[in-house]
């Protein structure tokens, strides 16, 4: 029983993580209608921000570890959100007329070019990630074990989703973002900047990405370029399996999917853990290809 | 239109031919070539450049002191990117394009299985620095080692769990994505229980992983003393790192493709109370390591690992074996390789036996204090 | 491409393969193993080129085909011991290649089912998702090496192989493109609905593009596998998909001789590149989106079909 406890804590707190990539995912594709290959390295190159920061902000606030968190939060989270822009003024924006297959390649293209840039400017070789957060455990009984690391993740996430939803349903922004989610060319009728809200969905995701790949550096604290392709991946089937364009949807989708995983690891077979969450795709896909919450979409001709 | 397509077409394949065909390398008459086959990038670098450092300061030393044959040494590396397919290509290069005389490589069981094929089949001879998967010398009279082999290090981790550490029930977790791991956990095995050990336990995870309390999860709750983890150290502390997380403190135990120091940036105080097997340890107080130690400290302003002076190692006795054959011919090399006796090595006396391995002794080192620190040597 | 041109590219292929095998044993098996790979990634981005390029079903599992090929084939030499080149030898490779073509294009057929409701982008990562099952399973399968590899493949792709099947998958495609299945083809990846309210059954056009893809994929693994004589799961990874997409994509999607022609530069200049290696795959992906954003059509495809599909403004919402 308490190992069974211990791995739905272990659960938790990767859904957590992949929920947060995940609401980046589920946003671009509602307002743009086309999957970000690149998010995940969005999410890599958070991590990298963390590890080269942390220790500097560390010295300078004079080791106070809480205080060190969140600057490096906000520095990652800004520099995320430069880059996502960024690529989408680059990459993306300039192929907004053009067929989907076009604009998904050339996702593809950055999200290789970031991850073997990384590569080559990084290093490929694993690096460690700093402690950002205290070590400790909150509960240390003999059978289960709750890390200070693990609550943590699953706060931090908890407030950012909150607040993301603060700023989708209460702000002025937030419901350009979602008329234009509904209707583009209708929002830009209105008098919406069609380019300003696109780039602030990016700003959002991104940072997103970038808290994600601190809590995510925290409690695995092996970094290196190409750590931001299988959990890109699941986050996104995450976003899938919750119904893509649906906020709660992708938090839901992302906790399952967490929790998913660490029990096939447990009590199945850990070789298997990258194959589950695609055969949950497949399966989803088959029978419910709009998700759990989500909602059919007809295509018009 | 379309014949200016045409023409495009052809100059860009001329051009990529051109540079593909183009760059060469000319033998220069007063030269020894010598391929060098290792991981410099990807998951298991500090092995590569470990290893690479040790040879060529063997490849300096043999120089400054008038070369082999009255020629110099002159030192070929290719990168195999921590990937066996890329070994294989590698090789390929070195020994059809470069035209090397012999091969020094690899440190991953696997990435040197990739290679030897190839080498055994264009006799060109290969000297594995650090593989200790047996296979590999099985491929050819042209494969030597200059290190032990798995029987051998699988047998001594699992007498010193047993005797030395006292602990009757371990377990186990490998590498499956790995030929060294998965062999070196099954010669463990064979060994321990012989003696009477109990393995309460074995899980395996992938090379690439980073989360392994799933795994560790279920080897608590099966209440070992000890836990078994014969992977590479980029696992390794990660496994160990969360283990303690999960309230395991139990000494945990691995091999020699834990020999890194990033086994220690990685882990940190993580590491106390974990014991590996490996090639050498530099707080030997064996003149001939201390030697050798200081003089890398000093070119290299680090403290030599055992892949470096395992590469060290295996390029002074392939020099020596071609000054010995008298000939840069692989056949000529191949038989002064197999009559090595009693070489004089940092890792030891180094003595290549009828199977093409070393017969030498393994080194115990223990983490206290966040530090490597020497435990025991124990002779073949 | 007329129906006669496709004979020549047959027969083009067989004579470049046994020109040069005549060559040979005095070819430096360096250039040889690049001559090799070169003739195995045509066949690739052929392949894949049907799926891609002409059903405009965009596959990013393609490396899953071949591995499945690659396995089949390596399994039925090996148990069967096959050593050499005598006429027992090449019958029983030839068996295998065939073998491994159709496990692929069973494979394929599986894919392809699924994919009948999907789009862009959702097929994209669920043909990911196939390829990368794929590779987790055999990955699982100790009797195939598991992660570990498999070993003592014999060495029976020459450069008649690989070639012969070159020029075999170009005569098939060349006629598929000019047969009402090419047509099916590429009516099904212009307008789907449209293709569909004119009585064209997409579904079938779909899933004979996947399983002819899946079928040539298979064959090239089998060759590759023939070739480096060690395969292991991590060879056929999406990373592996990601480079056949590549090469299909700067050739040109949908164009013959364009795909054939990148097919092999991009072999070639990686391997011309040896000194920056590090630097490959960075080039390959700022080509991809250089070309994405400037010339989509690819930089050898031809033929104001291509060039309009992909220039082409999606229809209004």
């Amino acid at each position: 029983m308490s190992e069974f406890l211990q791995q739905v804590v272990n659960g938790i707190s990767l859904g957590s993580v992949y929920a947060l990539i995940a609401l980046g995912y589920t946003m671009i594709y509602g307002i743009l209608r086309f999957i970000n290959f690149a998010h995940g390295d969005v999410f890599m190159i958070g991590a990298f921000v963390g590890y080269y920061t942390a220790p500097v902000i560390s010295r300078a606030l004079g080791g106070s570890v809480v205080l060190t968190g969140i600057v490096v939060l906000i520095i990652a989270m800004t520099v995320c959100s430069l880059l996502g822009v960024t690529i989408e003024k680059a990459a993306y924006r300039p192929l907004r007329s053009r067929p989907k297959l076009t604009v998904l390649i050339t996702a593809i293209g950055v999200s290789l070019f970031l991850e073997f840039g990384g590569q080559l400017i990084f290093g490929p070789d694993p690096k460690l990630f700093p402690s950002l957060i205290p070590s400790g455990a909150v509960v240390n009984s003999q059978n289960l074990i709750i890390n200070v690391n693990s609550i943590v993740v699953i706060v931090t996430a908890l407030l950012l989703m909150l607040l993301l939803r603060v700023i989708v349903y209460n702000t002025k922004i937030g419901t350009a973002m979602r008329a234009v989610s509904y209707d583009h060319r209708a929002a830009s009728l209105m008098g919406i900047n069609i380019d300003t809200v696109i780039s602030f969905t990016f700003v959002l995701g991104s940072s997103l990405a970038a808290a994600a790949a601190l809590l995510y550096g925290s409690v695995y604290p092996s970094i290196n370029p190409l750590m931001g392709i299988f959990p890109g991946l699941k986050a996104f089937i995450a976003a899938v399996l919750g119904g893509i364009g649906n906020l709660v949807g992708a938090a839901l989708g992302g906790l399952i999917i967490g929790l998913t995983e660490t029990f096939v690891t447990g009590y199945l077979s850990p070789t298997y853990r990258d194959a589950i969450s695609f055969a949950i795709l497949i399966l989803i896909l088959l029978f419910k290809p709009t998700g759990l919450l989500g909602h059919h979409e007809a295509e018009k001709v | 239109m379309r014949y200016m397509r045409f023409c495009h077409a052809l100059a860009v394949l001329s051009v990529a031919l051109g540079i593909l065909f183009g760059c060469g390398r000319r033998v220069s008459e007063n030269e020894i070539l010598i391929g060098e086959f290792s991981s410099l990038t990807g998951t298991t670098a500090t092995f590569g450049q470990s290893t690479h450092r040790g040879l060529q300061m063997a490849v300096d030393d043999i120089n400054n002191a008038g070369g082999v044959l009255g020629k110099k040494i002159h030192l070929l590396t290719e990168d195999t990117q921590s990937k066996p397919e890329e070994a294989a290509t590698a090789v390929t290069k070195l020994i059809s394009r470069d035209k090397v005389v012999a091969v020094i490589g690899e440190v991953s069981s696997s990435r040197s299985l990739a290679g030897a094929p190839i080498c055994q089949a264009n006799a060109i001879p290969m000297v594995s620095n650090a593989s200790t998967n047996p296979e590999v010398t099985r491929k050819g009279d042209y494969i030597f080692r200059v290190c032990y082999i798995d029987p051998f290090q699988g047998e001594i981790l699992a007498k010193f769990a047993y005797q030395s550490l006292n602990m009757k029930r371990v377990a186990i977790l490998k590498d499956i994505r790995n030929d060294y791991s998965i062999g070196l956990a099954q010669f463990f095995v064979e060994t321990y229980t012989s003696l009477g050990g109990e393995i309460a336990a074995e899980q395996a995870y992938s090379e690439g992983d980073i989360d392994f309390k799933a795994q560790l999860t279920a080897l608590k709750a099966a209440n070992p003393e000890a836990v078994i983890v014969p992977g590479y150290y980029t696992e390794g502390a990660l496994i160990v790192k969360q283990a303690r997380e999960l309230g395991m403190t139990m000494p945990i135990i691995g091999g020699d493709g834990w020999d890194s120091a990033k086994l220690l940036e990685v882990g940190g105080s993580a590491m106390n109370n974990t014991y590996f097997s490996t090639h050498y340890s530099a707080d030997d107080p064996n003149p001939v390591v201390q030697n050798f130690a200081k003089r890398y400290r000093e070119v290299y302003q680090e403290t030599p690992d055992a892949l470096a002076a395992l590469g060290y190692d295996a390029g002074k006795i392939l020099f020596d074996a071609i000054s010995r054959a008298g000939t840069t011919q692989g056949s000529g090399i191949r038989d002064a390789l197999a009559a090595t006796r009693d070489f004089d090595g940092v890792t030891g006396k180094i003595t290549i036996d009828k199977d093409r391995n070393a017969r030498k002794p393994v080194v115990i080192i223990a983490v206290t204090e966040g530090r490597f620190t020497y435990k025991e040597t124990i002779q073949p | 491409m007329k129906r006669h041109q496709s004979k020549l590219y047959l027969l083009a292929g067989l004579a470049a393969a046994a020109i040069i095998s005549a060559f040979e044993s005095s070819m430096s098996p360096y250039y040889y193993q690049v001559a090799i790979y070169i003739g195995i990634n045509i066949v690739l981005a052929l392949s894949l080129n049907i799926i891609n390029g002409f059903a405009g079903q965009f596959s990013l599992g393609h490396a899953g085909f071949m591995a499945l090929g690659a396995y089949t084939s390596a399994v039925i030499t090996t148990s069967l011991g096959i050593e050499g080149s005598d006429i027992t030898g090449i019958l029983v490779f030839a068996l295998a290649l065939v073998c491994g073509g159709c496990i692929a294009s069973l494979f394929g057929l599986l894919v392809g089912v699924p994919s009948l409701r999907l789009k862009g982008d959702y097929l994209a990562i669920t043909t990911l998702g196939f390829g990368e099952i794929i590779r987790v399973i055999i990955q699982n399968l100790d009797f195939l090496g598991a992660a570990r590899g498999f070993t003592g493949i014999p060495k029976l792709s020459n450069f008649l192989w690989v070639f012969g099947a070159a020029g075999i998958l170009a005569y098939t495609v060349a006629n598929l493109i000019n047969s009402t299945y090419g047509k099916g083809f590429i009516a099904v990846r212009d307008d789907e609905v449209a293709a569909a309210s004119i009585g064209i059954n997409t579904t079938r056009y779909k899933v004979i593009a996947f399983v002819t893809g899946a079928f040539f994929a298979g064959i090239a693994g089998g060759l590759y596998a023939h070739f480096i004589t060690y395969i292991n799961p991590s060879q056929f990874g999406f990373l592996k998909s990601f480079e056949i997409v590549v090469m299909v994509v700067v050739g040109g999607m949908g164009s013959f001789t364009g795909v054939i022609l990148s097919a092999i530069l991009l072999t070639i200049l990686p391997e011309a590149l040896r000194g920056i290696a590090q630097y490959r795959m960075v080039m390959y992906a700022l080509l991809l989106v250089i070309i994405m954003l400037s010339r989509p059509q690819g930089l050898f495809a031809r033929g104001l079909r291509v060039k309009r599909y992909l220039k082409q403004t999606p229809a209004a919402t």
